[in-house]
């Protein structure tokens, strides 16, 4: 199988109770408790007043994270094709749109509607940064955050460009919360680039690989708190960068396939 | 009536609108019987319109043996299932909610939690087929379908599979009927693209697949670009930039210019601002020999499914000659050039392109050659 070199030039986590990377990055150490009370989500600043009030949760935190990785790989918005996944979407719009075609689907609002589509926090970026390069959103269920990294990583070899990568979930609210179980709020966002440069955090080498083997999941209680949520399939990447400088990690891509990862903390020259 | 024989008789599949317990007064493409036909019973657990529609597209034209002798050549690991889709399963997630119990959960035979998330689609066709390569659902509004090509050339470029099984399906349900009317975007009659008095969109349901591998054949995807609009979440840029610029993108990709096109399927949903941008658009860049068309008097806007549906007729256009025109359009827009053309015509296709522009600004062209024309 084809082995292939990214690097990591931004990364940016969001939880109630872990509202940045720094703190989360403690949390998966050890080094600190769960915030509580946890932190109100955040104000989508790149939107318009109207907007950013009628935001929908899923809207405002993938904007808060993909800002901070941005920003934290140098890079302007509007030169970076992005990659947004989510198992669900945005489960509470969901919640409203069914609940709402019961009692009187001719009241359905416009606006909740259009903020229905899974690609709605893509769609709020490139519209909050002025950005015009290609957008996708996707989903594979349980394995979405795997399946995101995987298509960026992809994008970010196949054009040699840089890329912003976008995951996060929220919680089901009504019926949906019978049988879908995500809570709680997850967001994390990454710049991927082709080569090293100043900014980069850490070298990820990748591949796909047929395994049915079942990865150990996050290890550390703050990760299993935050594994409430639908794109959980992140943790053991926060987790293993939050405590190695060098590892190799499988992500699950399904039942019988995996990305392989082989990290290395870029501190010192390749 | 098939899409080949429709296109010749120039005859729309779309009906008045009888879905749903509440039918809006519009006109809509809908598959008959979908809820009636037989179910594999392994899957009952993801038992829903949309995946009824799923199979039944995969049982459709032969490619259910197709996909079996691909799996057979590449092995299960090596092939990729990447599915486009608008509302996918949503429709079974409404119905829970109308049955709901006394104490507001979901029945218990649609209690499963697969059956109420958008990748049901491609978790059921993958599991279908029996594939263990990477499974994925794009779901980018109204360009899901055609994105998914793009991201299987990635995929088949880079060795991290040998095949794709590409496509999208979307089904009618309660959200997108009533949504779509919450934007006075339905049409009361059905609809007419690119006409001056078009006054809307008809809904469509439909499934589609192909199976992309790398290499060279009869037919080709040579070219796809993709871009955002930056504008608005369901109007589009006005003077349709980012139209354009995934048209440019597309075809730099394919190494060609706009005077090799002989067939573009338009967007065209009959819409008052797509329409307008996209004929202006079309009469800007192309020339008066290409003939350009909208599909969607024939099939209604099949919403994540029209990427794949748009690209088979561009396909079609490219094996058969065959150009359809714009069914149900009696007078064009004036903005429109001679490229839009409201009459089927048959002539060789060499080369065809199929534009699909989504909600959220998400626009995918995507440029199909004949094998022999390269």
């Amino acid at each position: 199988m084809n082995q292939h070199r990214i690097y990591v030039d931004g990364l940016a986590c969001w939880s109630p109770q872990t509202p940045d990377w720094p703190s989360t990055r403690a949390a998966l150490r050890g080094e600190a408790a769960l915030l509580d009370p946890p932190a109100r989500r955040p104000a989508p600043e790149l939107l318009a007043p109207t907007e950013r009030r009628r935001a929908p949760d899923t809207v405002a935190i993938a904007l808060e994270v993909a800002s901070r990785a941005v920003a934290q790989s140098g890079r302007s918005a509007t030169e970076l094709p992005s990659v947004f996944t989510s198992a669900h979407g945005d489960l509470a719009i969901n919640d409203y749109m069914c609940s709402t075609l019961v009692a009187e689907p001719a009241a359905i609002s416009p606006t909740r509607f259009h903020n229905s589509v899974h690609n709605a926090a893509a769609g709020y970026w490139t519209i909050g940064t002025g950005c015009m390069q290609a957008s996708t959103a996707l989903t594979a269920y349980l394995h979405s955050f795997a399946h995101g990294l995987l298509e960026a990583a992809s994008q970010c070899i196949a054009d040699q460009r840089s890329i912003l990568l976008v995951a996060y979930d929220i919680a089901a609210q009504g019926p949906l919360g019978s049988v879908t179980t995500s809570r709680g709020m997850l967001a994390v966002a990454m710049v991927l680039a082709p080569e090293r440069s100043a900014q980069s955090i850490g070298r990820l080498d990748w591949q796909l690989k047929p395994s049915s083997d079942t990865p150990p999941g996050p290890a550390s209680a703050a990760a299993q708190a935050l594994a409430i949520n639908a794109i959980a399939d992140c943790l053991p990447l926060l987790e293993a960068i939050a405590h190695e400088p060098d590892f190799a990690l499988e992500l699950p891509l399904g039942e019988s396939l995996v990305l392989q990862l082989e990290w290395k903390t870029c501190n010192e020259p390749d | 009536m098939g899409l080949q024989a429709a296109f010749e008789h120039e005859r729309s599949g779309l009906s008045r609108n009888d879905f749903g317990v509440h039918a809006l007064d519009t006109w809509i493409g809908r598959v008959a019987g979908v809820e009636s036909l037989p179910f594999p019973p392994a899957f009952a657990d993801i038992d829903c319109r949309n995946n009824r529609l799923a199979w039944l597209g995969l049982q459709a034209d032969g490619f259910i043996d197709l996909a079996m002798a691909a799996r057979q050549r590449y092995g299960a690991d090596r092939i990729a299932v990447i599915l486009g889709t608008s509302t996918s399963s949503i429709g079974a997630t409404e119905q829970a909610y109308r049955e709901c119990d006394a104490d507001g959960s979901f029945r218990a035979d649609l209690s499963s939690p697969v059956l109420h998330t958008p990748h049901s689609l491609g978790v059921f066709v993958q599991r279908v087929l029996g594939l263990r390569g990477p499974c994925v659902t794009v779901a980018t509004a109204c360009s899901s379908s055609a994105k998914v090509f793009a991201q299987a050339e990635r995929l088949l470029r880079l060795g991290l599979a040998d095949a794709a099984i590409v496509g999208g399906v979307d089904t009618l349900c309660g959200s997108v009927l009533f949504g779509f009317n919450s934007l006075a975007l339905v049409a009361s009659e059905p609809c007419r693209p690119f006409d001056i008095a078009r006054n809307g969109i008809s809904i469509g349901e439909a499934a589609g697949f192909a199976l992309l591998e790398r290499g060279h054949g009869s037919l080709e995807l040579i070219g796809y670009g993709e871009s955002s609009d930056a504008h608005h979440m369901s109007t589009p840029h006005p003077e349709g930039l980012g139209a354009e610029r995934a048209l440019d993108d597309a075809l730099a990709r394919a190494g060609i210019d706009c005077s090799t096109i002989d067939y573009i399927n338009l967007h065209g949903t009959a819409s008052e601002k797509n329409d307008e941008v996209e004929a202006s658009l079309i009469a800007r860049r192309f020339g008066a020999h290409t003939h350009a068309s909208s599909t969607k008097g024939y099939t209604g806007h099949t919403l994540g499914a029209a990427g794949i549906v748009e690209a088979s007729i561009a396909l079609m256009a490219l094996e058969t000659g065959i150009r359809p025109g714009t069914v149900n359009t009696t007078v064009l827009d004036p903005r429109c050039g001679p490229q839009i053309r409201m009459r089927t015509e048959r002539a060789p296709v060499t080369r065809a392109l199929s534009n699909s522009f989504g909600f959220g600004g998400n626009n995918c062209v995507l440029v199909f050659a004949r094998g022999d024309a390269q």
